[in-house]
């Protein structure tokens, strides 16, 4: 029975372990004939810069540009969901997300291959939009186009758009998950204090302690208790979501500026509002200093209390991006080299190269969590720290 | 990107590169001298890394702009 039960982990573990092989998917799984130039598929119209956007315009394109532009096409946001897609027959495989707008009222409409991928025209509510370089425009009627200024730029209006982005998709698949693990986690201590955590609760009960113990208890001090809501939910959320962006889900939601932005902002939020009169004072007049110094001082730490959260947004959404644009560019190697190496030799490389990386890559994920949980706590503890020297 | 962009960006992508050298060596020095505080070494080493490859990312993601 325990040789069953220890094969069985064991599949379980390296079916896990090749995960990041099947994510090989998200490059053009069609991708066989010819090699050195391909046509222009639905995905290159959608992310070439500069060019007109008609599903029809046929362009020639080398691998190369081709790679280039699926990289950066996965890294950006996208209102339709795509889990890989087929060069030939201008289609993608994965499922349309709502798309909500403001703009002389609600307008919610799902969003779809063609409205997405092929410029098609959406009419809802007497009005006309349609879809560029991850963007809604409004347009004039059903043939409607978008004019553009000298730089190429759209001059359409834009209404708000608050869509279901594949993003927040993803934010909502982590906080579910999150959601699901920490009841489970929680229901056992109704058990008394000495319960066992049964299943992934056991797992998440390990690095619970270790953010209290590592970080909020030697950075904060004895007021630790107030922030951990916030320090655990931040180091969960990003771990989670690191890790979901290796596998073959396509997401890349830290790697999102906007997203780091938000998170870096609760940490900026969180520190100078929890701020005492200490931190405060060791801003504006810093205590032990002659006049003239403190004069001068005050500019320094008030752009210090800005450039804090900047560098730890900058650090989590560069790390992530950097990470995905190299695996999938190693994962690339097997379309770009298969004339030079053969296939079974281009996709040998590709294997071996990104099998390091992803390893490399799950331990970036912990760490990037680690440092900005870390970090945050190092923050909040300076602004809440009571001194007595003065 | 122009060129002394790229310049100045590789300068500072240099000098993170010999900061991080700076504190792996000393870390390494120190926990060779007090391995029972190895633990408290490595992480004041990472806090201090991380915010070097804060600048060196900062510093090329404005570059690239």
């Amino acid at each position: 029975m325990v040789t069953i039960k220890k094969s069985l982990h064991l599949l379980a573990a390296v079916l896990f372990a090749m995960m990041p092989a099947v994510s090989s998917a998200n490059v053009d799984p069609v991708q066989q004939g010819d090699t050195v130039h391909v046509e222009q598929t639905a995905i290159a119209v959608e992310t070439t810069e500069h060019e007109a956007s008609h599903g029809e315009e046929h362009a020639e394109k080398s691998n190369d540009q081709f790679v280039k532009e699926y990289i950066d096409h996965h890294l950006m946001d996208d209102h339709y969901y795509s889990f890989f897609g087929d060069k030939e027959l201008h289609k993608h495989y994965g499922f349309a997300l709502p798309i909500i707008l403001i703009d002389n009222g609600l307008k919610v409409f799902m969003s779809s291959e063609d409205f997405v991928y092929k410029g098609k025209v959406v009419e809802n509510g007497g009005q006309y939009f349609k879809y560029y370089h991850g963007k809604i425009y409004e347009v004039d009627g059903p043939n409607g186009e978008i004019v553009y200024d000298a730089e190429h730029h759209p001059t359409n209006k834009m209404p708000l758009d608050f869509s279901i982005t594949k993003n927040v998709a993803g934010l909502f698949l982590a906080s579910l998950l999150l959601f699901l693990g920490f009841t489970a986690l929680a229901k056992t201590y109704k058990n008394g204090p000495n319960a066992l955590p049964k299943g992934i609760a056991r797992g998440l009960e390990p690095l619970v302690i270790y953010v209290r113990d590592e970080m909020a208890k030697p950075n904060i001090g004895h007021k630790y208790k107030q922030f951990m809501p916030y320090l655990l939910s931040v180091f969960f959320l990003i771990f989670l979501l690191n890790l979901l962006g290796l596998t073959p889900l396509g997401l890349n939601v830290t790697g999102n500026i906007s997203v780091t932005v938000c998170l870096a902002l609760f940490t900026f939020l969180y520190v100078n509002l929890s701020g005492n009169k200490d931190y405060w004072k060791h801003i504006f007049w810093m205590p032990g200093v002659p006049v003239p110094m403190k004069i001068v001082l005050a500019p320094i730490e008030v752009l210090g209390m800005f450039t804090k959260p900047f560098s730890l947004l900058i650090r989590l959404f560069a790390n992530i991006t950097a990470g995905h644009s190299v695996v999938m560019g190693l994962i690339a190697v097997a379309y770009v080299m298969q004339e030079a190496l053969s296939t079974p030799g281009a996709i040998g490389i590709s294997f071996f190269l990104t099998l390091f990386l992803t390893f490399l890559e799950i331990l970036v994920a912990f760490l990037q969590a680690f440092i900005f949980t870390m970090l945050s706590s190092l923050f909040i503890g300076s602004a809440v720290q009571e001194h007595d020297h003065h | 990107m122009t060129i002394p962009t790229i310049i100045g960006a590789g300068l500072i992508v240099i000098g993170a590169g010999y900061g991080l050298g700076k504190i792996g060596s000393s870390a390494m020095d120190a926990i060779a001298r007090q391995p029972e505080a190895a633990g408290k070494i490595q992480t004041a080493m990472i806090i201090i890394g991380a915010l070097l490859e804060g600048l060196a990312f900062g510093a090329l993601i404005l570059g690239n702009n």
